[in-house]
Parts: C-alpha cells; sequence; structure tokens
C-alpha cells in the first residue's frame, strides 16, 4: 500500500511549484470543500496556513473554516471513526503527510484514474489504488470515465500510457486543461502540509551555506598559517 | 596591554591555577592536548575520528531538545513527532539535523573503520583500541535500531518486528529472548517505551564511557599513520617524537577545516535534501513508508533497513535457511574483532603491503557496497545469487586472511615518516 506498491516510473509526472501561492491558495480551497469532510488534517492548524500561504484570520474564517472558529485549531473532523466504517469500510486516512508517503506523482496520478466500475460500493475504482474504498469526489468536476483498454501487470493495474486507458463518458463543470490544473493545485496543496517548512527551509540554508564557505576560507587560512612549518 | 584586560587575564591565570592545584586540569591538557605528540602526516582518513566526535555531540544536543516535545508512547509518538515538525520553534531543524546525524555518524564511521583497515591501526599494540572501537560500532547499531522505533512509522514497527523475530530463531533461547526484548508479544507500546529508554540514556551512557575509554587507550599507545610507522622509535634529546607534532595547536586546528567541510554536506542535506530522495529509492534518510502511522495489521510491501544495515541484511537474506542467516549475518558484523590477529603480515600501512593484501580489500570494498546496494531491493533470484557471490567474497576476506597476509610479498617500512 506504500508509494512503492506501484511501479513509480509508470505514474504520471508533476512538478510540484510550492513558489505559486495562489494555486496553494486555490489548493486549500479545494481542499476544504471536497476532502475535508471525511478526511482530517490533524497536524495542520488553520493559522498556519493563514501565515504562510497569506491568508487572513477572517478569510480563513469565512471561507476556510467550517468546523471551527479558532483559527489556531487544527484541521479535524467531525465524523466519527464508527461511522466512517459503517459507511466505507475503513476509516479515510488523515492526510496532513500523505504527500510524503505516498509523493506527489502518485497523487496526480490517483486523481486523474478514477472510472465507472458498477461492481464496487460507490461505482467506482481507480488505476493507481486497485478497489478503493473512496468515491470521487471531484466527479463533478473532471466528469466520469470509463476503462477502455487495460493491461494487467503483476498485482496492480496500470497502463504506462493513463490516457489511452481511459475515455472520458460524461463531461464535467471543467474542461481536461481545467481539471488538470485543479489537480495540481489540489497535490500542490497537499505537498504544502505534509511539511509547511518546505516554503522556507531552502532560502534558510542557502544563508547557512554562505556563512559555511565564508568561515572555511578564515579557518582554511588559519590552518596554513599554523601549519607553515611543518614539512 | 591595557590595565582592565591586564588584570582580567590574570584574574583568569589565577583560576585556571586555583582549578589546577584541586583537578588535574593542565595535567590533562598537556598529557592528551598540548603534549600529545601525533604523527606529522594525518591525511584526509584522519579526519573521521574528530568528525565521529562531533556527530555524537550533535546526536546527543538534537536528542535532548527533541526529547523534551517527543512523546514515547504508541498513541502519542508519531503525532508528537509532527508537532516537533510544525509547531515547535525550530523543531523542523533539530528533527532534521538529528535524522541527518544519524546517517551522517554511520558514514562517518565506516570511514573511520575503513582507515584502520588501509594502514593496520587495529594492529599490535593497537588491538584494545580496535576492540573499544568494534565495541561502540555495535553499541551504534543498537542505538539507532532502537532510535529508528521512536517515529512509530510503518517501516518502524515493521522493521522492527523483523529483526526482533531474528532473534527468535535461535535455538531454545529464541521465543524467551524475543519476549524479553519486546516485553510483549508482539512489537507494541511497551517495546516503544523501553526502546525509549534504552535509546535515550541507557546506550548513549555506554557509548560515551566507551569512547572516553576508546581515546584513552589511542592516547597510551599513540596514533599510527598513513606510513604506519612508530613515530615513538625516533624520539630526540626531550623525549620528543622526531616526527610528531603536537595535537593542539596543528591539528585542533587541522580539524576545525574538517569539521566545517563537514558541516557543509551535513547542512545541505538537512536544509535542501534531508530525506535523500535518491532514484529508485524511497527515501534513504527518511522513508515515505514512514510518513504512514504505525498499523499492526497492514504489512508494508518492502521491509527494508535503514541504509547503513543493509550489507549485513542482505548476507542475511542470502542464507537460505532463518538460522543460517541470523548466524551469518552476526559472523559479518562480529568477524572484524578478529582482524588484529587474522592477519599476519608484520606491516601495518597499505603502502608497504604487497599486492595480496591490495586486491583482497579492494574486494573486500567492491562487495561491501554492492552487498548494501542489494539489502535495499526486493528479492528476486537473480539478486539472491549476487548476494550469495558477494557474501562468499565478504567473508573470504576474513577468512583467507591467516594465508594470503603471510604469503604476501610486503615492501620495507621506512623508518621515518614520509607524506
Amino acid at each position: 500500500m506504500d508509494a512503492s506498491a506501484t511501479n513509480e516510473s509508470k505514474l504520471m509526472h508533476m512538478d510540484v511549484d510550492l513558489s505559486d501561492q495562489q494555486s496553494l491558495q486555490r489548493g486549500a480551497k479545494i481542499f476544504v470543500n471536497y476532502c475535508l469532510s471525511c478526511h482530517s488534517a490533524a497536524y495542520m492548524r488553520y493559522n498556519r496556513m493563514g501565515e504562510d500561504l497569506e491568508i487572513s484570520d477572517d478569510i480563513l474564517k469565512e471561507n476556510l473554516m467550517f468546523g471551527t472558529d479558532k483559527v489556531g485549531d487544527v484541521m479535524n473532523i467531525s465524523m466519527r471513526h464508527e461511522d466512517s466504517i459503517n459507511y466505507f469500510g475503513v476509516v479515510p486516512p488523515d492526510l496532513s503527510v500523505i504527500a510524503r508517503s505516498r509523493g506527489p506523482d502518485w497523487l496526480y496520478t490517483y486523481f486523474q484514474t478514477f472510472y465507472v466500475d458498477d461492481s464496487r460500493p460507490f461505482g467506482v475504482n481507480n488505476l493507481v489504488y486497485k478497489d478503493v474504498a473512496m468515491p470521487h469526489v471531484l466527479w463533478e468536476l473532471q466528469g466520469t470515465q470509463r476503462l477502455v483498454h487495460l493491461e494487467e501487470t503483476g498485482s496492480v493495474y496500470y497502463n504506462p500510457n493513463y490516457k489511452n486507458s481511459l475515455d472520458l463518458v460524461t463531461t464535467g463543470k471543467q474542461t481536461e486543461k481545467e481539471y488538470d490544473r485543479t489537480v495540481r493545485d489540489l497535490v500542490n496543496y497537499l505537498v504544502y502540509i505534509g511539511e509547511p517548512i518546505k516554503l522556507k527551509r531552502t532560502k534558510i540554508g542557502i544563508w547557512v551555506m554562505f556563512y559555511l564557505f565564508i568561515f572555511l576560507v578564515v579557518a582554511y587560512m588559519l590552518k596554513k598559517d599554523y601549519w607553515q612549518d611543518i614539512h | 596591554m591595557a590595565k582592565p584586560i591586564k588584570t582580567l587575564v590574570n584574574g583568569l591565570y589565577n583560576l585556571r591555577d586555583w582549578v589546577d592545584s584541586r583537578f588535574p586540569l593542565m595535567k590533562i591538557w598537556n598529557e592528551h592536548l598540548a603534549q600529545y605528540y601525533c604523527p606529522k602526516n594525518f591525511n584526509f582518513w584522519y579526519f573521521f575520528g574528530s568528525l565521529a566526535l562531533l556527530v555524537l555531540v550533535i546526536q546527543i544536543l538534537t536528542g535532548i531538545w527533541l526529547t523534551m516535545n517527543y512523546k514515547p508512547s504508541a498513541e502519542e509518538a508519531f503525532a508528537s513527532v509532527e508537532y516537533i515538525m510544525r509547531d515547535v520553534n525550530w523543531g523542523w531543524l533539530i528533527r532534521y539535523m538529528h535524522s541527518t546525524g544519524a546517517s551522517a555518524f554511520f558514514i562517518v564511521i565506516y570511514l573511520h573503520m575503513f582507515r584502520a583497515l588501509l594502514y593496520g591501526s587495529y594492529k599490535k599494540p593497537r588491538e584494545l583500541l580496535w576492540l573499544s572501537g568494534m565495541a561502540i560500532y555495535l553499541l551504534l547499531m543498537g542505538e539507532a535500531f532502537f532510535g529508528y522505533l521512536l517515529p512509530w512509522g510503518q517501516m518502524s514497527y515493521w522493521g522492527a518486528q523483523v529483526i526482533i523475530s531474528l532473534f527468535g530463531a535461535l535455538p531454545i533461547i529464541g521465543d524467551d529472548l524475543s519476549l524479553w526484548i519486546r516485553g510483549d508479544f508482539v512489537v507494541s507500546d511497551v517495546t516503544l517505551n523501553r526502546f525509549f529508554s534504552l535509546h535515550v540514556i541507557a546506550f548513549p551512557l555506554l557509548i560515551l564511557g566507551l569512547v572516553g575509554f576508546h581515546i584513552l587507550a589511542l592516547h597510551e599507545v599513540g596514533s599510527n599513520n598513513p606510513d604506519g610507522v612508530e613515530i615513538k622509535q625516533n624520539k630526540n634529546a626531550e623525549g620528543i617524537p622526531l616526527d610528531g607534532i603536537p595535537f593542539h595547536p596543528y591539528y585542533t586546528v587541522k580539524d576545525i577545516v574538517g569539521a566545517i567541510v563537514f558541516l557543509i554536506f551535513f547542512f545541505a542535506v538537512v536544509f535542501f535534501i534531508p530525506e535523500m530522495k535518491v532514484p529508485g529509492t524511497q527515501g534513504l534518510f527518511l522513508e515515505s513508508a514512514n510518513f504512514i502511522q504505525a498499523n499492526s495489521l497492514q504489512t508494508p510491501e518492502h521491509i527494508a533497513p535503514v541504509w547503513y544495515f543493509t550489507p549485513f541484511y542482505a548476507i542475511l537474506r542470502a542464507v537460505p535457511s532463518q538460522l543460517g542467516g541470523v548466524i551469518a549475518m552476526g559472523l559479518s558484523v562480529n568477524l572484524f574483532l578478529l582482524l588484529p590477529w587474522l592477519d599476519r603480515s608484520a606491516v601495518k600501512s597499505i603502502r608497504y603491503r604487497g599486492r595480496n593484501y591490495r586486491i583482497a580489500l579492494s574486494l573486500f570494498v567492491i562487495s561491501f557496497l554492492f552487498l548494501g546496494w542489494l539489502g535495499l531491493q526486493v528479492v528476486t533470484p537473480f539478486y539472491t545469487w549476487m548476494a550469495r557471490f558477494f557474501s562468499v567474497i565478504y567473508f573470504s576476506f576474513f577468512f583467507l586472511m591467516p594465508f594470503y597476509t603471510a604469503s604476501d610479498k610486503d615492501k620495507t617500512v621506512p623508518d621515518r615518516v614520509t607524506t
């Protein structure tokens, strides 16, 4: 079930861009509207998101917070575990660090490859996560897809060219390009909540490197000075 | 000097003398630093001892601060690590320094041990130095193993389950031993709590004690060097080795340079690639699977130990029987202990050794690296045969050593050091 279960080179690739703040903000909106009803993000605080994505407390409360009014709260949900198991057969996993375990490529492919399957309780299946218990929550944006051609390899259904194996049956509110952007925004956001400090740590690291290189030059000159008499 | 500065400096000297008349401060300073004479020809391979000490200090300091917020219970452990990553000020930095430090420790130690293989630093009169170093290495492996359970991720849990079950493979005592280690019938909250104690206090205390012993043992006989020449055999009228220079200031100032180069690599990883997600892996320093909370009902598809254990893991898997594999693995780690007595050559340094040892050591390094890579891979029939092939080379390095070192055509060792 972990990321190594699917052959990673066969996944659709997505370039994550955490510097695109607008993408992250759109992703936050998508996450809160479509995912947060069943999936918690129990390690992510609303006001951390507000600070990092430059969203004010008021906008947070108005648009992104439904279950609570304290901006310092974490993104918990009110659905109880017993109820989840009743509805889905499993507790929808917490998504705080899902991008760190699955990886962005897996998530990107996952959201793109739901297809109609009448044998499943929610009428859908998925090409990277066989017999997933999750309904296709984004169906109204993407539309529904039909499986056209499938190559069964090993124990996991996948096809090297996902676009060829799925046909759009009914259209959704978004075009293919718009939906692709929606998924990218969502995956960008999930990568962000997986590690909020990622936005900043590279910049800090560059300063640290500067300091260390200057220190190295000075220390080396000192060493040379002491050692000049040793042969 | 201005009057106030002169007074301050005099004051400091007086303080030093006050302590020194009550504690062997200057004796220790002189014996171990200012008048401890080292060979003047230390090279790249001689940085790793002081670097190991640096990494130990980094691990202890970051460990202290992590322990302030980490919660050692199955319920709270995973969440507490995320709390440290997000809500504790600079918690993410402390966490990444600790996880990177663990891998850095093993890189440094393997290179430190390799130096001994290159220059014969395990040979008489340094056998006890070598044995104490091996003891530290074994404790370090235990320390890393206990520490890896603490984040309570899937790989933490299942890795521990696999390794502890290996102890269960031992005849007669196996089941009781596993039960004793785990404190329970399966890896559980009980196991986590005791591994926390072992990781935070028991093993660090033992390691610190042994490091002290290790350094004292070194200073008693004096350091080896890349030429394998005993510098104490050529002293001047004052009893100072002709090829010796005092550790302080020469090697203190040189080791600072070494430390900074190390820290550049170290912090590059911490800030830019803390997971070390090399293509073809799930993260060598922080595994993807460990970002899923431990679940006793769901086994990950691929359980692998962290990279620094993989050579030995490959040897374990190469043997068809479980007990055979455990014995082979135990042997592969512990054969190093016998090196001072397996090596029958009178020559210390590879610079003056014959062709046999050079070839043997090269093959050993190649097999170690291949076994390390194999230990990370999913088992296939081809990889199993590769592992068996390289295991044979690995063990041959040790078992055939008395023969190929005795018959080796060594060169003449000079009296004085060269470069």
